[in-house]
């Protein structure tokens, strides 16, 4: 007989669940979903117990953007419209440093947020303390996000989450954006900060489901000591998608976590909302796949299925190409600019300027 | 010997490092003195180096000097909040102050586009935006001098080992006064300035993509013709910049990706936002001193705002 690995016991374990379909779901649907739908998925999230719901561009604030897309309506817009209505859910937002400001932040608690996501890429903690110190100074619940956290060691991603601590920060977030971390890689980031942070801090985990190990990953987040996890019902997010949020309750069912989220309701959420929304249908397929297996931006994906189409390159090089030259989270104009480069080079396309007999170097 | 006109550099950071260099090149600037506020740093013991005189006591210390040394023109590498009170000092005892900070009091600056006019008004307080307005305010202004630009965006992709604290403790401020410059001295209608800092090794070159939505259909041979014109007034001092692709016309959308290589005077070459930073910096310095020299313009002691 072998020997079976001892389950950890996470019974009675208290655990956040912080959905993202209204806001990595934006990237899924380029950033257009109606207002009248973003109430109406955020009221039934309420209704079925979800505690904090994330509304915004998918880029988050200041993300209506030629780099980004334009959704239909502005950020204040969607808050002022869903916010009034939540029953006990609390709203977040999302604040990549570089893009979103102070400014906006502030238009954004006008508008009803209550909580905030201040993402910078896993190594530039420190371009967010200002952003940070005025989310704390609203009052607001405040989440620091370590982006593409597989770029960082568990060692130097501990002290990027205690620089967020010190600016205020009272969650700080293992973030998996390109869906390439396994449980192992989890483990090790989340204990690295657990190690150094104070015990009042709590450690989140947003994971990606382009290797089909969101679920995975969040349990094993969970035993190492993270308090809360980001997922969107039915997936609905970049890439393949986040960690499907009520496959993941029903496992927190399962384990014995209290999560105080309704699994049925959550599931016929999942089936009669947000399934019919859906453009596409999102899950590991050949480019989310590859976005998992190269360590890419999730985000990425359609803008390079559109840079495809339009330069005659195919969407796994570009993404493939844009891994190796480390392209982060943000960088969507050079999906645009490795494919013209790369249709140059195959002869798909001219040179503006050779094209009128000129150089300019 | 040509005389040259005396400099003094505010803040001894990785801006004002590199200013040393490119000043001491110059045949009408000559760098005297380095301001810094830490006696230990490393920016001042290299300035030392260098030739400078130093002091650590701020813009406070350098003031008694001022006359004495004959420093007609200073450059401000601090931060938007001491900008502000080192220029009202300076100012005051004659000196014209060009500010690398975004505190943006002055004139904004670029140039290609507008500094023949900033010499012109005796401006006594220049800004300089930031590395990435110097880096895409001039493709935007030759898109929008061909025809009217809606809206103007930019991003700005630096590497990690480039931005000093100060500028990744203080983001908005950056934000908003490249934002502020598109429309200002881009001549678009309405601008949004995006930065991204990524910490990829071995470090990459300054990328910067510009993107503009022009009223009506963009006269695509006009624009293509006006924006290589432009890079090649850029390259006068900014020899390492560089188009990569474009410029591209999907509707309404003209997009430009550029690429800037510095000159590795302190920092690799990689650092281009450092490079046309400073280089910027110094052209405008340099139009000033022309101009003070030849004897067409004279500083004048401005009062306390």
């Amino acid at each position: 007989m072998s020997t079976t690995r001892q389950e950890p016991d996470l019974r009675g374990r208290k655990v956040l669940l912080h959905d993202m379909c209204l806001r990595d779901g934006m990237h899924a649907k380029r950033e257009q979903i109606p207002v009248e739908q973003m109430v109406k998925v955020a009221t039934a999230l309420d209704e079925a117990g979800v505690p904090l719901i994330q509304v915004t561009h998918g880029a988050g604030l200041g993300g209506n953007s030629l780099q980004h897309g334009f959704a239909l309506a502005s950020n204040e817009a969607y808050l002022s419209a869903v916010a009034p209505k939540m029953k006990q859910a609390k709203v977040s937002v999302l604040l990549i440093p570089g893009l979103g400001t102070m400014r906006e932040l502030q238009s954004a608690y006008d508008c009803g947020a209550r909580a905030v996501t201040v993402a910078t890429h896993c190594t530039e903690a420190d371009t967010s303390p200002q952003h940070i110190a005025y989310a704390r100074k609203l009052g607001m619940d405040t989440m620091g996000f370590l982006m593409m956290a597989h770029l960082n060691d568990p060692e130097g991603l501990a002290r990027q989450g205690k620089l967020m601590e010190g600016y205020g920060a009272q969650t700080v977030y293992v973030t998996d954006s390109a869906g390439y971390m396994l449980p192992a890689d989890v483990r090790a980031r989340v204990a690295a900060l657990r190690a150094v942070l104070k015990p009042e801090t709590e450690i989140g985990f947003h994971g990606h489901h382009n290797l089909g190990m969101g679920i995975a990953n969040s349990i094993a987040a969970i035993e190492e000591g993270a308090s809360r996890i980001d997922g969107s019902v039915a997936g609905l997010g970049a890439g393949a998608g986040n960690t499907p949020l009520e496959a993941f309750l029903a496992v927190c069912d399962r384990m014995g976590m209290e999560t105080g989220v309704d699994l049925f309701k959550l599931m016929d959420v999942a089936e009669d909302v947000i399934v019919p929304m859906m453009d596409h249908m999102v899950r590991v397929d050949r480019e989310s796949l590859t976005l998992g297996y190269a360590g890419v931006y999730s985000t990425f994906l359609l803008h390079a299925k559109r840079a495809a189409a339009r330069f005659g390159v195919s969407a796994r090089e570009i993404l493939v190409e844009l891994g190796r030259r480390k392209m982060i989270g943000g960088q969507e104009d050079m999906i645009e600019d490795t494919a013209m480069s790369m249709a140059k080079e195959r002869g798909l396309l001219k040179d503006v300027t050779t094209d009128i007999g000129r150089k300019t170097a | 010997m040509m005389k040259k006109i005396k400099c003094a550099l505010i803040g001894s950071g990785n801006i004002g490092t590199d200013l040393i260099y490119k000043l001491q090149r110059s045949a009408v600037l000559e760098p005297v003195w380095m301001v810094g506020i830490d006696a230990a740093s490393e920016g001042l013991a290299r300035a030392r180096d260098l030739g400078l005189k130093t002091t650590a006591e701020g813009v406070d210390g350098l003031l008694p000097h001022v006359q004495a040394d004959g420093i007609q023109i200073a450059f401000d590498a601090t931060s938007a909040y001491v900008h502000a009170e080192n220029s009202r000092k300076l100012n005051a005892l004659g000196v014209l102050m060009v500010d690398l900070t975004p505190a943006a009091i002055g004139p904004l600056c670029v140039p290609p586009v507008n500094l023949r006019a900033h010499a012109e008004q005796l401006a006594m307080n220049v800004n300089m935006i930031s590395c990435a307005g110097q880096a895409t305010i001039p493709i935007v202004h030759a898109v929008s001098r061909v025809q009217p630009v809606d809206y103007a965006e930019i991003v700005a992709s630096l590497a990690s080992k480039s931005i000093g604290p100060g500028t990744r403790a203080n983001l908005d401020e950056f934000t908003y006064t490249t934002s502020d410059a598109l429309v200002r001295v881009g001549g678009a209608k309405k601008g949004k300035a995006l930065a991204i800092i990524n910490p990829a090794e071995p470090p990459m070159i300054m990328r910067n993509t510009i993107n503009c939505l022009t009223e009506g259909e963009p006269q695509q041979g006009r624009i293509v013709d006006s924006v290589l014109a432009m890079i090649e007034e850029v390259r006068k001092y900014v020899p390492g910049y560089e188009l990569v692709n474009g410029p591209s016309f999907d509707g309404q959308r003209v997009s430009v990706f550029m690429k800037v290589a510095g000159l590795g005077d302190y920092l690799p070459t990689y650092a281009g936002n450092l490079d046309i930073m400073t280089a910027a910096a110094c052209r405008t310095a340099e139009m000033f001193a022309e101009e003070i020299l030849a004897g067409k313009i004279k500083l004048q002691a401005t009062e306390a705002a």
